[in-house]
């Protein structure tokens, strides 16, 4: 059986699984990257966009071989009421210079260029291999099973995302809870280059990336959209516990959202290609897995619940190939099976992926304030309305107008109750 | 084309699926699902893979998206097997 053990089995190729796969294999290890869509990235979704840092940390220059779409430069922020919208636009040409700052991305294309590096690299991709579970012995993780065969390995890495059926088959944690995760739903819509370009008034390299609340039907979660070579990715993610809650299917909602007047403009003239779903881990640091290793086995990625989410910041991808490289290193530094784990922590610290979760990790909490999905849009709305309408009549003396617009949508109480919670969380 | 509202069945139709026949990657307890008050899955499964009919949930797997979100709602365990399909079956994206 020597003969047929590799020195790593990275389950799952995403940005994660790949990228602890492609470090190991250029250093020469034999490492097997399985994967259970027919090729990498047919299983996944993502809103979209990638923190270009990471490709940096993992090798310089190498996001210049990725098949990204736009670099971002218009960062939106979106606050809808039924018919009308107000959206921060901040452009910042910095973000696309130099190494630029973030991409969109789309996942089918990103995920099996990142496979295919892991190939030209030296490792072996194993692509529509569905892992079934680990192959214990002495306490130690030594291999995996897949349709009844065996496959040994020094270290399985868990790169099977989000559920992570596989580490809690390690009986590293349990389930995921609905409290910990997004559900989030997504449209690819077609459009030409040009009028993609045109409509978010950017260069055809460069694009736009937008946050939107107030219009989840009052429940904790936001709007996204991506600006994409040759296309437009649309969605919304939802808290599941409360969308569970409510009576209205969260599809419907979401088509509400495509529909409302400020987003059809967008996308007219486009053509539905996809419909995807997916969770995110939504808690950040206080929602990652307390145990992201045993002997024989790391966790990385969306498995072990890396995630930031700020509101305006949503990061999973950069912190998944982050990850990925730290459990690379710890499988190369390491001298004993024991001491990778261990290692592995020490690499989350070193990369500062640990403390940037750490910095972030009250912020979940912010979201607990129901005002900003319902209410506080509503009152941006009207607010604007009031500042800008002109019809010939005599105006309310602005002070009082504006503070009859806010009394409508929350107290003085109520406010101050949210702005202190909004305080605390930041 | 245009940009207009698009029903369950358009949406899915949307993706590429090859159905594992008479194999579900996930078992609903009928039995438990019953009992169920919330029944949450009726409106956040993305796909509305679970569908009410004469006060019963049905459930059908052929249009599911893989994503997880009936197992982590699910109140009454009713979802009681939740796995992914075998290599080369469910959904594939193309361009997500």
């Amino acid at each position: 059986m020597a003969d047929d053990k590799f020195d790593a089995i990275v389950v799952g190729a995403g940005p994660a699984g790949s990228a602890c796969a492609y470090t190991l294999a250029k250093e020469g290890r034999n490492v097997l990257l399985l994967e259970r869509g027919n090729s990498a990235g047919a299983k996944n979704v993502s809103g979209g966009r990638l923190y270009t840092y990471a490709l940096e940390l993992l090798e310089p220059g190498m996001y210049q071989r990725a098949p990204l779409q736009r670099k971002i430069v218009r960062e939106q922020i979106m606050l809808l009421d039924e018919q009308c919208a107000t959206t921060i636009d901040h452009f910042n040409p910095g973000f696309g210079e130099n190494v630029p700052q973030s991409y969109s991305v789309v996942r089918a294309a990103l995920d099996e260029w990142f496979a295919g590096e892991v190939e030209s690299a030296g490792g072996t991709v194993g692509s529509g291999v569905l892992v079934d579970g680990v192959l214990e012995e002495n306490g130690k993780i030594v291999g995996i099973v897949s349709g009844g065969e065996e496959m040994r390995a020094d270290v399985v890495v868990a790169a099977d995302g989000v559920n992570s059926l596989l580490g809690q088959k390690a009986g590293l944690f349990p389930d995921v809870t609905a409290h910990a995760v997004g559900v989030g739903v997504k449209e690819t819509i077609e459009l030409p280059d040009s009028t993609i370009s045109a409509r978010f008034a950017v260069k055809d390299d460069e694009g736009a990336a937008r946050v939107a609340i107030g219009c989840t039907d009052g429940i904790s979660g936001g709007a996204f959209l991506y600006t994409n070579k040759g296309s437009i990715s649309l969605g919304i993610v939802f808290n599941p516990e409360q969308a569970a809650k409510q009576k209205r299917h969260i599809q419907d909602i979401f088509q509400d959202f495509k529909m409302h007047p400020a987003i059809q403009a967008l996308i007219e003239g486009g053509t539905s290609v996809e419909y995807g779903a997916h969770l995110v881990p939504e808690v950040g640091y206080h929602g990652i897995h307390k145990r992201l290793y045993r002997e024989g086995m790391l966790v990385v990625g969306d498995a072990a619940q890396f995630g930031i989410n700020t509101g305006v910041i949503i990061r999973g991808m950069d912190l998944a190939i982050v990850s990925g490289l730290a459990a690379a290193r710890a499988i190369l530094n390491s001298k004993s099976a024991a001491e990778t784990g261990p290692l592995y922590m020490k690499q989350l610290e070193e990369l500062l992926l640990l403390a940037n979760e750490r910095a972030y990790q009250n912020f979940h909490k912010i979201f607990e304030i129901s005002r900003i999905f319902s209410g506080y849009p509503q009152l941006m709305n009207e607010a604007m309305d009031f500042l800008f309408r002109v019809d010939g009549k005599v105006p309310t003396p602005m002070l009082k107008g504006l503070l009859g617009v806010a009394k409508k949508h929350a107290s003085f109480g109520q406010m101050l109750a949210d702005g202190w919670k909004a305080y605390r969380s930041l | 084309m245009t940009i207009k509202r698009l029903s369950p069945e358009e949406l899915l139709a949307l993706d590429k699926f090859s159905v594992d026949e008479g194999n579900p990657h996930i078992i609903v307890d009928k039995t438990i699902c019953a009992r169920c008050v919330e029944r949450g899955c009726l409106v956040a499964c993305p796909a509305r893979c679970y569908r009410e009919k004469d006060g019963q949930v049905n459930f059908e797997y052929a249009g599911c998206l893989e994503c997880g979100t009936c197992r982590v709602i699910c109140k009454e365990k009713g979802v009681t097997e939740w796995r992914y399909p075998g290599a080369t079956f469910g959904v594939t994206f193309r361009c997500s």
